[in-house]
């Protein structure tokens, strides 16, 4: 019984700031204007959810986010091995990478937007640019960690130059390359939203943004509550593959 | 050789706007969609001189940094209390686990509608996308301090507020700082979108107008005035971490 009655002691206080938030609008202690009551959010959500036309842009959001993390994921990775395994790489496009580092990615929004327009290619090339630097310098740092001893061991035993990238600098950077991979995730959803609250003609960044500019804010704190929904889905199912990717690790 | 180094690694930067100044030159990707590097540095130059980069770097300075700081001083607290109490580790534990992995970005016009659309609501929006990376990072760099550090400073008769101060804080420190350095650059992030679907000045608010209308060198002069920003910041809270952290294992030469 006790052990039934967990989860629900676990998260009582999400539900104690539910019914603040349905309390304190209720009472009209804020205005049901700028906070509209719980309910009648959840009511705009579940009539979002039932309506056909919703599904196209959340839908247009997770495409163009996986693609572009997907694209990142392939490059980056490829890019921090070479990074880590060539000198003359490391040499040349070192301080590139060093040197795009710290500008904060959003300052390109307005870039992608004048090269490739306000479709998917954009949000696209964004979110590739954002998460291409963490999984690279992730997989840099992995490969750069693997025990020396281990592809003196490999070499010995007979592997050749490509085995010894793939079969153990790369497998025994994975864990590496996976925490590269979650901040990059995270930054996924920021660089999505953020280039569809901006300017966009679908998603959910843009379905916020035409439900506030038209005041139905039940629908944009629905919309807002479904990206929350979606990043916390994310990342718990990101953390369920990495344990199982890792579960040789014991 | 060594008084040489810092010179050596600029080499590859100059290499880059080299490369830029000649690509721009070949004319293979027309001038606005890449602009010469040398037009984009003297508009930098041109905005500099009239003091409007000045003005907009004070002002995405003073909003990122507001917003960090808010987070700090809210995170810091919030983490160091979970550590320490059962009871705020039952309240705030759902809440990060929910709002850590959450884009906060989402919430933006939310805070618009509550707080307009000056200065407010940038530093709020800031002040949450860095509040629970802090948070965490306190909470884990709190939690991970050793026991016996703790007992010995109680059976010496420290009080609670004396151990917090003077043991369990600055056992946290390398956490902290680390969650710090994480969540720096995302509030540069935040605040520079906040400025760019707002408007109201700022770096953000240049590059809106540069794209409103179609500039595309003040687009391209934005990118490296708010990559400069960037740097800055960065290396500053690396400077910082150096100094508070010298009494550290970590600021020691790595023997072998």
């Amino acid at each position: 019984m006790a052990s039934a009655l967990r989860p629900v002691w676990l998260y009582t206080p999400l539900l104690l700031l539910a019914l603040l938030w349905e309390g304190i609008s209720r009472a009209g202690v804020v205005s049901a204007y700028a906070l509209p009551p719980l309910t009648n959010v959840l009511a705009a959500w579940w009539s979002l959810l039932v309506d056909p036309s919703f599904w196209p842009h959340v839908f247009a959001s997770l495409g163009r986010g996986a693609a572009g993390l997907a694209i990142a994921l392939v490059v980056g990775v490829v890019l921090g091995v070479s990074l880590a395994w060539s000198r003359a790489v490391n040499m040349l496009l070192g301080p590139v990478v060093q040197m795009f580092y710290p500008l904060p990615k959003s300052a390109l929004i307005p870039l992608t937007i004048i090269w490739f327009g306000i479709g998917d290619e954009s949000k696209i090339f964004l979110i590739f640019l954002g998460c291409l630097l963490p999984i690279a310098t992730a997989t840099y740092n992995g490969v750069r960690g693997v025990d020396r001893n281990l592809l003196w061991s490999a070499a010995s035993l007979g592997a050749g130059r490509w085995s010894l990238i793939r079969d153990v600098a790369f497998m025994g950077a994975v864990p590496d390359i996976l925490a590269g991979l979650r901040t990059a995730l995270a930054m996924t959803f920021v660089l999505l939203v953020s280039s569809e609250l901006l300017i966009s003609n679908e998603g959910l960044g843009f379905l916020i943004r035409s439900y506030g500019d038209g005041s139905q804010y039940p629908q944009m704190f629905a919309c807002s509550m479904t990206v929350m929904a979606m990043g916390f889905a994310a990342d718990q199912a990101f953390r369920r593959l990495a344990a199982w990717l890792l579960r040789w690790r014991g | 050789m060594s008084r040489l180094r810092p010179l050596l690694s600029l080499l590859p930067v100059l290499a880059v706007f080299a490369f830029w100044e000649g690509f721009a030159r070949a004319g293979i990707l027309s001038d606005f969609l890449l602009p010469r590097f040398s037009v984009v540095l003297q508009r930098i130059w041109e905005d500099f001189r009239d003091g409007l980069l000045l003005e907009a770097i004070g002002q995405t300075f003073y909003r990122a940094v507001a917003g960090f700081g808010l987070a700090a001083l809210l995170g810091v607290s919030v983490g160091v209390a979970m550590a320490g109490s059962r009871a705020a580790r039952w309240f705030f534990e759902p809440v990060v686990s929910v709002g850590f992995p959450t884009p906060k970005i989402a919430f933006l016009p939310i805070f618009m509608l509550w707080l307009g659309l000056g200065d407010a609501s940038k530093v709020a929006i800031a002040a949450l996308a860095c509040f629970f990376i802090i948070t965490t990072n306190t909470y884990l760099g709190a939690v991970g301090v050793d026991r016996h550090f703790l007992w010995a400073a109680r059976s010496l008769g420290a009080s609670r507020t004396a151990v917090l101060r003077e043991v369990i804080l600055p056992a946290a420190t390398p956490q902290v700082l680390t969650g710090f350095q994480i969540a720096l650059p995302i509030a540069l992030i935040t605040t520079l979108v906040g400025e760019m679907i707002m408007g109201g000045g700022g770096l953000g608010g240049l590059l809106l107008d540069s794209q409103r209308f179609a500039d595309s060198v003040g687009l391209f002069a934005g990118i490296v005035e708010i990559a400069v920003l960037g740097t800055v910041l960065i290396r500053g809270l690396a400077l910082l971490r150096r100094l508070l952290l010298h009494w550290h294992a970590e600021a020691r030469p790595v023997t072998s």
